[in-house]
């Protein structure tokens, strides 16, 4: 197979959609419905953005109200909306306080990773496009707060400083840039030599244009996928910080909380733990598959695969067009 | 097929012989024929060139010939005879049996064919340790006087060299010592001097002209490069879209082309072009596999395109002198 | 008619009336230091007229690469001088920087890298824009500059909204012609525009390339390794060796009647069409390869490799040999101690 074939050689532009003249690439949300994991995934996400939202609108103070004879209730149908999901040792209702959760929960977990994303792949993408000293300095300092057990800082900073949510977050974006910035690196080093970056700069194009118009957009859907991930990472680490007692304070409550504070219960009582872990779950895969689907659906050399019927994409996943000589 | 009841090759027989040789390729969008009956067949000493642009089905050929098709690609007809046998029928045990003393292959890309973290010595010597069943020692014997062969500078030094340590013309010679180890009656040259400088590309294809003369092997060099043909070459199979379009000897198919694809394909070479004037070019590019017209697989590019050639593919016919091209109007060519 | 001098000058064009398009003096730039420093070009001299193309041969390693670089301002030289109608591009800064870049454009070999997959026809044709705001200031007026320049270099208009995957590798590369056309550049390098793309499709794209030039008075610096296409394309040719030229002139007086060993070899090497023409021609045999630029021969560079090899040649640089031109164009020089004869052993 030479090289030559390779690359020219198309099973690549056989896809049925290149053939006819058109004008421009089918709609996101399009292509969204052809992938039925990733619409389940959107969904599923819209749904636990609005109940972050709104549900608090609806649930009164039943989060907090404590009814000591309803204590530790199994799920059922027969005690009305709040006594649906069972009731946790003060027989507070679940699922209110899972509600309420979201709220809290995603307040830290989303602010924390979109900080650590947004400023650790700045860093990233910068030091790995210029290269040279500034690489090796935004290197070394990720070196040094990877290096500490991000953990244990999180519980010096909170116990010195007040556990509110807003340092909470901020240790956890700090904790988590490295992962980024490691990330944003290697994928601007690696882009910063492609040809159609030399052809950039032959038009003189500015280096933050660059890294804006050809980098960023290459280097994003790794960066997200990573997020995704992170975001799981970022809950349970919140849980644990609760669990110390420095994270989320009572009686504010979030899904890491509830797991922590359901763990002694999990043999009588395993709803108070098992649903808002489920809820971590459900939205971080959720939130994965999405990130998967817009990996693809953002490169034009890969979005056919998300046009073809449902059937044949099966099949054809053994083999890549492009390796098709 | 039992070859001891087989008579002896004799030097006018083919040593290798290829047969309506059909390979369908499974994509993304289905499958696809990627190489559409293809025939031919070259004597020993001879070189036949396989030449075509990219993704014709020239380099499909040859790895269906030599067995390393790509999974996602099967042959699905025809027949490929050496020694008397189809190797298309035989199993996967007594093909490797051949791969080596009968037909071997020298690839384009001598960095990738070459296992990078085994010195070259043990590589070139395997060969004779698999079939011949030689002893680690007499394999490297074997393998320095092989490199010796092929011009390597202070052979038995560099056979403890990797890969990498050599220069791309020097990796294409050991490429070239390996499939000629052990003497096989065809060796089948995918493209082994494109990606080489051109002073080293005319030592490489001297050193292949020698081996053969001296190996009397036949060659298939497989090119997209028409310089190369004329210069290398005995006869021509031109491959066009999957489909054979032209055969017959460099002399006179060069000279007097009978398909208009040839004929484009010579004309485009700037070769003699008047500096100004405007290069006579084909149109358009070739088809991609899945959008092969019924008709005659060049009509969206032919200067000569008829009504008849959107109705019926032409069929490859003899044109005497032993010459063949599939072309409903190909008498038209010879006439200007 | 040939003239020897002793200095360690190279082989180039000679200065001479007003000044022209490019000009190059003596560039030199290495890459490393110590024992891993590598000689990408020793001196290099270059000039080149409005309208005009250059040819610029030599195989891997030669520098080609690394000068198509410094013309575009992407590298610095280490020592020499580059002008653009007098003016060195590399003490401009700021705006006149920016407005200078707009002349000197580039089309890549590799027409499946050079573009970003991301971005559809329209939007990488009319990426120097974004930069250059100025060049085409409102939106409708680029749409139609789009159109302008798709139809220029033979794509259609319904094709701006397609992306790179969809098209052919020479589609591509007209893609690529009309990005660098976008500015509208005074000069164009181009380095090895036509040998990823097949045959029958290299014509096309050779063909575009010289309609442009007619038309729009561009001029090229063509780089490649494939001698018949510059021979077709250039008005005059530039042969490199490790770094440095080694002799330059008008496209017929270096092809018919080569003065350095090193071009009459490359020469009879590159396999040719014509099989009367390649019986008539002795084909000159090369020793060896290209040494390492890390570890350039002393004296001739191309002695190692050279038939006619004498131990002057390892201790004494080449003398520049300069035949005359009979018009106006170039004189035909060339860096060696046994220059081939006028007439080449075979006519």
């Amino acid at each position: 197979m030479t090289t030559a074939e390779t690359t020219t050689a198309d099973g690549r532009e056989d896809a049925p959609e290149s053939a006819p003249v058109r004008k421009s690439p089918p709609r996101w949300w399009r292509l969204l419905g052809r992938d039925r994991a990733a619409a389940v995934g959107a969904v599923v996400l819209s749904l636990v953005v609005l109940v972050a939202l709104f549900g608090r609108l609806f649930i009164g103070d039943h989060a907090q109200r404590q009814d000591l004879d309803a204590s530790l209730r199994a799920p059922s149908l027969s005690d009305g909306f709040h006594g649906l999901l069972g009731t946790d040792v003060l027989g507070r209702s679940v699922l209110a306080r899972l509600i309420d959760a979201a709220a809290t929960t995603l307040s830290v977990a989303v602010p924390a990773v979109l900080c650590s994303l947004v400023i650790g792949s700045a860093i990233g993408l910068w030091a790995g496009y210029h290269g040279g000293r500034r690489e090796s300095v935004a290197m070394r300092v990720a070196d040094v707060i990877l290096s500490f057990p991000s953990l244990l800082i999180a519980v010096v900073v909170l116990y010195v400083f007040s556990p509110s949510a807003t340092n909470i977050v901020l240790i956890l974006a700090v904790a988590r840039i490295p992962v980024y910035l490691r990330t944003s690196r290697a994928e601007a080093a690696e882009l910063r030599s492609r040809l159609f970056v030399d052809a950039a700069r032959t038009f003189g194009t500015p280096s933050r244009s660059i890294i804006y118009r050809h980098i960023l957009p290459i280097a994003l859907p790794t960066l997200l996928t990573v997020a995704t991930l992170d975001f799981c990472f970022v809950m349970l680490t919140e849980s644990s910080l609760s669990f110390l007692g420095i994270g989320i304070q009572p009686p504010d409550v979030s899904w890491g909380l509830m797991v922590a504070q359901g763990r002694q219960y999990l043999q009588t009582a395993w709803w108070i733990t098992v649903l808002p872990g489920l809820a971590i779950v459900l939205t971080t895969v959720s939130a994965t598959v999405l990130a998967a689907w817009a990996r693809i659906a953002t490169d034009p050399a890969q979005r056919w695969r998300l046009t073809l019927p449902r059937k044949r994409r099966g099949a054809s996943a053994a083999v890549p067009p492009e390796m098709i000589p | 097929m039992t070859t001891t009841s087989a008579p002896a090759p004799s030097a006018a027989d083919p040593a290798l012989d290829v047969e309506g040789l059909c390979v369908d390729l499974s994509t993304a969008s289905g499958t696809v024929r990627a190489v559409d009956g293809v025939s031919f067949s070259v004597r020993r000493g001879r070189t036949l060139a396989l030449l075509g642009e990219s993704g014709c089905g020239k380099s499909m050929t040859a790895l269906s010939v030599v067995g390393l098709l790509d999974p996602a690609a099967s042959v699905t007809g025809g027949a490929v005879r050496v020694r008397g046998e189809d190797i298309l029928r035989l199993s996967p045990a007594e093909r490797r049996r051949l791969a080596g003393p009968v037909l071997s292959i020298v690839f384009q890309d001598a960095l990738t064919a070459l296992n990078p973290v085994q010195p070259v010595g043990r590589q070139i010597g395997e060969p004779f340790r698999i079939h011949r069943g030689l002893s680690r020692r007499e394999a490297r014997e074997k393998a320095i006087e092989l490199m010796t062969r092929v011009g390597i500078p202070e052979p038995r030094q560099r056979a403890k060299s990797y890969p990498h340590q050599f220069s791309g013309g020097m990796r294409q010679r050991l490429l070239i010592a390996m499939a000629v180890a052990l003497d096989p009656d065809v060796l089948i040259a995918d493209e082994p001097t494109t990606a080489l400088d051109v002073t080293v590309q005319a030592q490489i294809m001297r050193l292949l002209r020698d081996l053969q003369d001296e190996r009397d092997m036949a060659v298939v060099l497989i090119t997209h490069d028409l310089a190369v043909v004329a210069q290398r070459a005995d006869d021509v199979v031109v491959m066009y879209a999957g489909t054979v379009v032209e055969q017959g000897t460099v002399r006179e198919v060069f000279a007097a082309p009978r398909h208009p694809y040839t004929r484009g394909l010579l004309d485009s070479v700037p070769e003699d072009a008047e500096r100004g004037q405007p290069l006579p070019a084909v149109p358009g590019s070739p088809p991609e596999l899945s959008a092969v017209p019924s008709g005659c697989v060049f009509q969206d590019r032919c200067p000569l395109v008829r009504e008849r050639c959107v109705r019926e593919r032409p069929s490859l016919r003899a044109t005497g002198d032993g010459r063949s091209a599939a072309c409903h109007f190909s008498e038209e060519l010879d006439r200007d | 008619m040939t003239e020897s001098r002793t200095t360690t000058e190279t082989a180039g064009p000679r200065t001479g009336g007003h000044p022209p398009l490019l000009e190059v003096r003596g560039v030199t730039k290495s890459f490393g230091s110590g024992r891993r420093r590598l000689t990408a070009l020793d001196g290099v001299d270059v000039r080149l007229g409005r309208g005009e193309t250059l040819g610029l041969v030599g195989e891997s390693g030669c520098g080609k690469s690394t000068l198509a670089r410094v013309l575009l301002g992407l590298e610095r030289p280490d020592a020499g001088t580059v002008r653009y109608d007098g003016v060195d591009p590399f003490a401009l800064r700021g705006k006149e920087l920016l407005n200078w870049r707009r002349r000197v454009q580039m089309v890549f070999q590799d027409p499946f890298a050079s573009l970003n997959a991301r971005m559809s026809a329209a939007d990488l044709i009319g990426e120097p824009w974004r930069t250059h705001r100025d060049v085409v200031p409102d939106a409708r007026a680029r749409e139609k500059r789009i159109r302008e320049l798709l139809s220029l270099v033979g794509l259609r208009e319904s094709d701006a909204h397609r992306y790179p995957n969809e098209f052919s590798g020479g589609q591509r590369q007209r893609i690529g012609i009309a990005r660098a056309l976008a500015l509208d550049p005074d000069l164009i390098v181009c380095d090895e525009p036509v040998s990823a793309l097949d045959l029958s499709v290299q014509a096309q794209v050779l063909n575009v390339l010289s309609e442009l030039q007619s038309r729009l008075g561009v001029a090229y610096v063509f780089i490649s390794h494939d001698l018949s296409v510059v021979r077709y394309i250039s008005d005059r040719v530039t042969v490199m060796y490790l770094g440095k030229v080694i002799e330059h002139g008008e496209t017929e007086d270096v092809f018919d009647r080569p003065q350095h060993p090193y071009t009459a070899a490359l020469m009879s090497a590159a396999p040719v069409l014509d099989a009367s023409r390649a019986a008539h021609d002795q084909e000159i045999q090369l020793k060896g390869e290209i040494p390492s630029p890390f570890d350039i021969p002393s004296g001739c560079r191309f002695r190692t490799r050279c038939r006619h090899a004498e131990d002057k040649c390892a201790t004494e640089a080449p003398p520049l040999v300069v035949r005359e031109s009979e018009g106006d164009g170039d004189d035909h020089t060339a860096l060696c101690h046994f220059p081939l004869e006028a007439r080449p052993a075979w006519a």
